[in-house]
Formats: C-alpha cells, sequence, structure tokens
C-alpha cells in the first residue's frame, strides 16, 4: 500500500479529475483544491468510497465571497477529513454571482444540513436539492445576506438611533 | 431501546398530535434555543430546532477587527471554556504567521486549556444531574469551578470571559499565587470530585434514566460530524489533541476515554473519564514545566508590558504598531483545530495581508452536532430529550455565534 499523504491523494485526485481540478495548492500542509461545482458530488463520493482514502467527515463547509473576481465571486469551501488516515482536504468550488447555485451534499453527510443553511443565511448561495434551506441564524423576514461585502457594519457614531432602552 | 421501535406512521390518521414548545427560555434547555416538539401524549414524534436567538454576528465583526480584538469574540463561543477559544485562536494566528512558541508557553497553555475544560465538563454533567432531580451534585462541584475560575482570575484577571493570553504567548508568567492556587486545586479536586462520583455514577435513579436514552451509533454519529465527548461515547476515539498535536500535547502522557453506546449515559461516563485525564495532564505539565519565557519573540505581534511602553521608545513603537494594526501579516489561509470543551473547535482563516481577517469562519462543534437531536429523541419521553440535550453540551453562545 501506498504512504497515504498529500502527494498520493493529489495523484489519486488527478487521475480521476484531471478536467476538473483547476488549481492545487498545499498552504500550511493542507492539500487546497480549487474544483470544477458541477462536479462536486462526483469528488466527494468518490472520496467517501475511496477503498483507502476513506474522507468520509466533513468538518466544515462554510462561503466565501470575492467581490472583484469576475465570473466566480462566490465560493463555497469544504473541509473533509479521512479520521483513518488522518488526511485533511480543502476544496474550493467557485461561481458567479447571478447564479451562486451548487449541488448540496446532504445526501452524503448529514451534518451538511444546518452548514448549508447557514451559507445560504449569510451569503444567499442556493444549495439545490436541499431538502430544507431556510434561513437559520437571521429572521426569515430579512431580506438581504449580511456577510456579503457590500454590506458593512453599522457605523458606530451614528445619531439617528434611539438607544435609550439599550442604555446607551 | 423499545420505545423506538414504535411505528408512527401508521396511526397518523386516527391520531392528533399536540405541538409543545419547549424554549426559547425555558430552565431545562440551559441556554436561549428553541424546540418545537411533535407530541403522541408523552411520546416525541418529531421536533423542530430554532436557533440564533442569539446570534451576534462575530463572523461579521471579525472581518473588521485587528486580529488581537477577535480573542474576546471568541470567549463567547462556549463560555464554559472560554481559555481554549482564545488558545485556539492564538495559535491559528500563530500558525498563518509562523510563529514558534516556547516550550514554556505551551505548557502554561495546556494547563489553562486542561483546567477549562474540567470546569467545561463539570458544568454539563452535573446539569445531567439537575436534569434528572439531583440538584446536590450541581451545588456540589460548583466549588471546583469557583477554584478554576479563581485560578483563570489570578493569571489574567478576569472569570469567565477570559480574553486570556496573547498572539505569541501569555500576557505575563504565572505568579507564586497562581502556582498555589493550582497545588490547592490538585489537592481539592479528588476529594469533592469523588464525592460527586460516588453521588451519581453508581446511582441506581440515575442509571435508570440515563442508560439507553438519547442514543445515536457511531455511523451516524460520524455521518452528523460529531465532534469531542459526544462522539467518543459512540466508541471512535477520535481526539484532536492526539491526532493533530498542537501545543506540545504530544509530550504528556493520557488516555482517551471512550463509551460504547453512545447513549446519555456514556456522555456522562466519558466525560467523567476525561476530568481525570486533564488531571494527569496538569499534574505532568507543572511537574515538567520548562524554563524560560512566556513569551515568542516576536515585537510586531506580542504586544510589549506597559512598564517597557512608557519607558522605552522601542517598545513604545512595536506598541503603536500593534493597535493601529501596521503589522505586516502574510496572505493565505489556514485551518487549525483544538479539542474544545464539546468537540473540535476549528479556526478557517483567510487573510488578504490587510490588518483584519478578510474571512474567518469557526467551526463550532455543537452548532454541527446538535442538529442529530431530533433523530435521537424520536420516540422518547420528552423527559428523556431534557436529559439527552442536557448531555450534548450544547451551549447556546457557540450554537448562535
Amino acid at each position: 500500500m501506498a504512504d497515504i499523504n498529500n502527494g498520493y491523494l493529489l495523484q489519486q485526485l488527478q487521475e480521476k479529475f484531471e478536467a476538473d481540478i483547476i488549481s492545487a495548492d498545499e498552504p500550511y500542509g493542507m492539500l487546497t483544491i480549487v474544483f470544477d461545482k458541477n462536479k462536486i458530488i462526483d469528488l466527494l463520493s468518490f472520496l467517501y468510497n475511496h477503498t483507502e482514502l476513506k474522507m468520509q467527515f466533513l468538518t466544515d463547509l462554510c462561503g466565501i465571497q470575492y467581490p472583484d473576481n469576475e465570473g466566480k465571486e462566490f465560493g463555497v469551501i469544504y473541509h473533509l477529513h479521512s479520521l483513518q488516515n488522518n488526511l485533511r482536504l480543502r476544496i474550493k468550488c467557485f461561481m458567479p454571482k447571478d447564479a451562486p447555485q451548487i449541488s448540496t451534499v446532504t445526501g452524503l453527510f448529514a451534518s451538511a444540513n444546518w452548514q448549508e443553511r447557514e451559507t445560504y443565511d449569510f451569503y444567499g448561495i442556493i444549495f439545490t436539492g436541499h431538502p430544507d434551506l431556510r434561513r437559520i441564524l437571521n429572521v426569515d423576514e430579512m431580506d438581504y445576506f449580511p456577510m456579503r461585502k457590500e454590506y458593512p457594519l453599522e457605523d458606530q457614531t451614528r445619531t439617528d438611533k434611539d438607544d435609550t432602552y439599550f442604555g446607551r | 431501546m423499545q420505545q423506538n421501535e414504535l411505528d408512527i406512521a401508521n396511526n397518523t390518521e386516527t391520531k392528533e398530535y399536540t405541538t409543545l414548545n419547549l424554549g426559547p427560555t425555558h430552565p431545562a434547555t440551559h441556554g436561549i434555543f428553541q424546540n418545537v416538539l411533535t407530541m403522541d401524549g408523552e411520546i416525541i414524534v418529531n421536533s423542530e430546532q430554532t436557533l440564533g436567538y442569539i446570534h451576534r454576528a462575530f463572523e461579521k465583526i471579525a472581518e473588521h477587527r485587528p486580529y488581537y480584538q477577535i480573542t474576546p469574540l471568541t470567549d463567547r463561543l462556549n463560555y464554559c471554556s472560554s481559555p481554549i477559544n482564545n488558545m485556539g485562536w492564538h495559535m491559528t494566528v500563530e500558525k498563518l504567521l509562523g510563529i514558534e512558541t516556547p516550550k514554556r508557553v505551551d505548557y502554561f497553555r495546556v494547563i489553562i486549556m486542561e483546567l477549562a475544560r474540567i470546569s467545561d465538563h463539570l458544568v454539563c454533567n452535573s446539569v445531567i444531574g439537575v436534569d434528572i432531580g439531583a440538584l446536590t451534585g450541581f451545588t456540589y462541584v460548583f466549588q471546583l469551578r469557583e477554584r478554576i475560575y479563581d485560578i483563570f482570575e489570578s493569571i489574567c484577571g478576569a472569570r469567565l470571559t477570559t480574553n486570556i493570553g496573547r498572539i505569541g504567548g501569555l500576557e505575563r508568567d504565572f505568579s507564586k499565587d497562581t502556582f498555589k492556587l493550582i497545588k490547592e486545586f490538585l489537592v481539592e479536586f479528588p476529594k469533592i470530585f469523588g464525592e460527586f462520583t460516588s453521588l451519581l455514577e453508581r446511582n441506581r435513579i440515575f442509571i435508570d434514566r440515563t442508560v439507553g436514552t438519547g442514543p445515536i451509533s457511531a455511523e451516524r454519529a460520524l455521518n452528523y460530524g460529531f465532534t469531542g465527548p459526544n462522539l467518543r461515547a459512540t466508541g471512535v476515539d477520535y481526539d484532536v489533541r492526539v491526532m493533530n498535536p498542537y501545543c506540545s500535547y504530544q509530550d504528556f502522557d493520557f488516555t482517551i476515554p471512550i463509551g460504547k453506546q453512545g447513549d446519555t449515559f456514556d456522555r456522562f461516563m466519558v466525560r467523567q473519564q476525561e476530568m481525570l485525564e486533564s488531571m494527569k495532564i496538569i499534574k505532568q505539565a507543572l511537574e515538567n514545566l520548562p524554563e524560560g519565557k512566556h513569551f515568542a519573540n516576536v515585537p510586531e505581534f506580542f504586544l510589549p508590558p506597559k512598564q517597557e511602553v512608557y519607558n522605552n521608545m522601542e517598545a513604545l513603537i512595536w506598541h503603536f504598531k500593534i493597535v493601529m494594526g501596521e503589522a505586516d501579516v502574510p496572505k493565505g489561509e489556514v485551518y487549525h483545530s483544538v479539542e474544545g470543551g464539546n468537540g473540535e473547535l476549528g479556526f478557517y482563516l483567510v487573510s488578504d495581508g490587510s490588518r483584519s481577517a478578510y474571512r474567518l469562519h469557526f467551526r463550532r462543534p455543537c452548532f454541527i452536532y446538535y442538529q442529530a437531536f431530533p433523530e435521537m429523541v424520536k420516540g422518547s419521553t420528552i423527559s428523556d430529550a431534557i436529559v439527552a440535550m442536557s448531555s450534548m453540551n450544547v451551549i447556546a453562545g457557540e450554537l448562535d455565534a
């Protein structure tokens, strides 16, 4: 059996998904690949079912926004962990701002459910096929996605708000 | 578990269900989150969770703050073990900056983190007792928690939301008083803890109420992203301290307690054992405490002591640069995780080289595992569900960020 490390992992991925890996890097020891967002399910199920890699633990799922990257403003970042091999992998998928859509991974990982809802709640990224895509931390009536960069924090010096009840 | 085998689906037409709101402010939820339960008599058919009542937009705020000002935000995630969050954040930034901390700092951090873990587990375990009706243990172990907070107070001046340590080290060396308090705690802990143990661990009522309630299998737990004591109770020995040692955890000799069935009793027992392991680690750290400085040599990130700032030009300049956010930060992205009180607490930090984070995401363990709650309590009674919930150690601050 080959040594299961970042090199082996990348080699396995390149054999299978050569055309879909947009770039690969290794910042701070964690293999990071930018991947075609349309094939994310294929990639995750390949890693999940791989007999040696066994990447069956979704550590983290979160969104990110780069307003200046035209055509790929929004991103979803997956952190996978193979508990057997103690190997981590970061996958990034980018999508344009007029169609921020990506398939849900709830079919593979039950833990993705709320994390995708959170990403939707804060970035407005639509996870197609998600069983229950609603806001999770913010109120349902909210009509914007607060973590987007176009929404700044409230100006601390504003005076038009009545803060009497907050003792300010 | 017998009750889980109830066939609920067959009777939908003839039955009328009751909807019950458990929370948002219910004394038994120990935090502000709501469960809307669909009840068939005493049995839970379905439950739906509403959260976000104390959402404070930490991730958004973090994008506008210099790194050292993010530490107080992490305090308020899992406020039962704030020091672990603080240290986790410091270590994330250190990883980004490539700072090597001296061994003495690591050992100090280990002592602080393990004390925090003990206080976290004490609260969780004693609250399980409270929800069953045994208030005595709770009031009793709170003395110990008070001692731990005294230690934190002597280290950094704060008790609950500690903001302990700095990027690159600790703000000061442990004082003589601190060492004295820790040593007293080490003597006192086994006594009080032993009595707490004898109150609950072999208590017939406690065992009857906890064995078999809120069970989850290892496969489902992994699929739901469980980490920490809740995962270990199902029999998976995943512990970040061992798997990806940080902060010199590889120097210490300790075991990872695991359970078997993943029910409330196993979660309770895993936490009980972990506290004893934490004691072992603290003792080893005190015995082998290396000499040296309590901070790394990174003047561009570690705030100099106040006397220096007032009397030394160089220190004044560094102080100014740090506070005004003039220090250079490399571009990059880093994920660092620590074993928090209730699971793998991760920090995903993307830096674009400016004074504040471009993106900071907290992997909050209880936000991820709390979604398994409906599955765990389906078919059980409401009183069992409450015990299962408190044994999961769901902290509202961490849930809502």
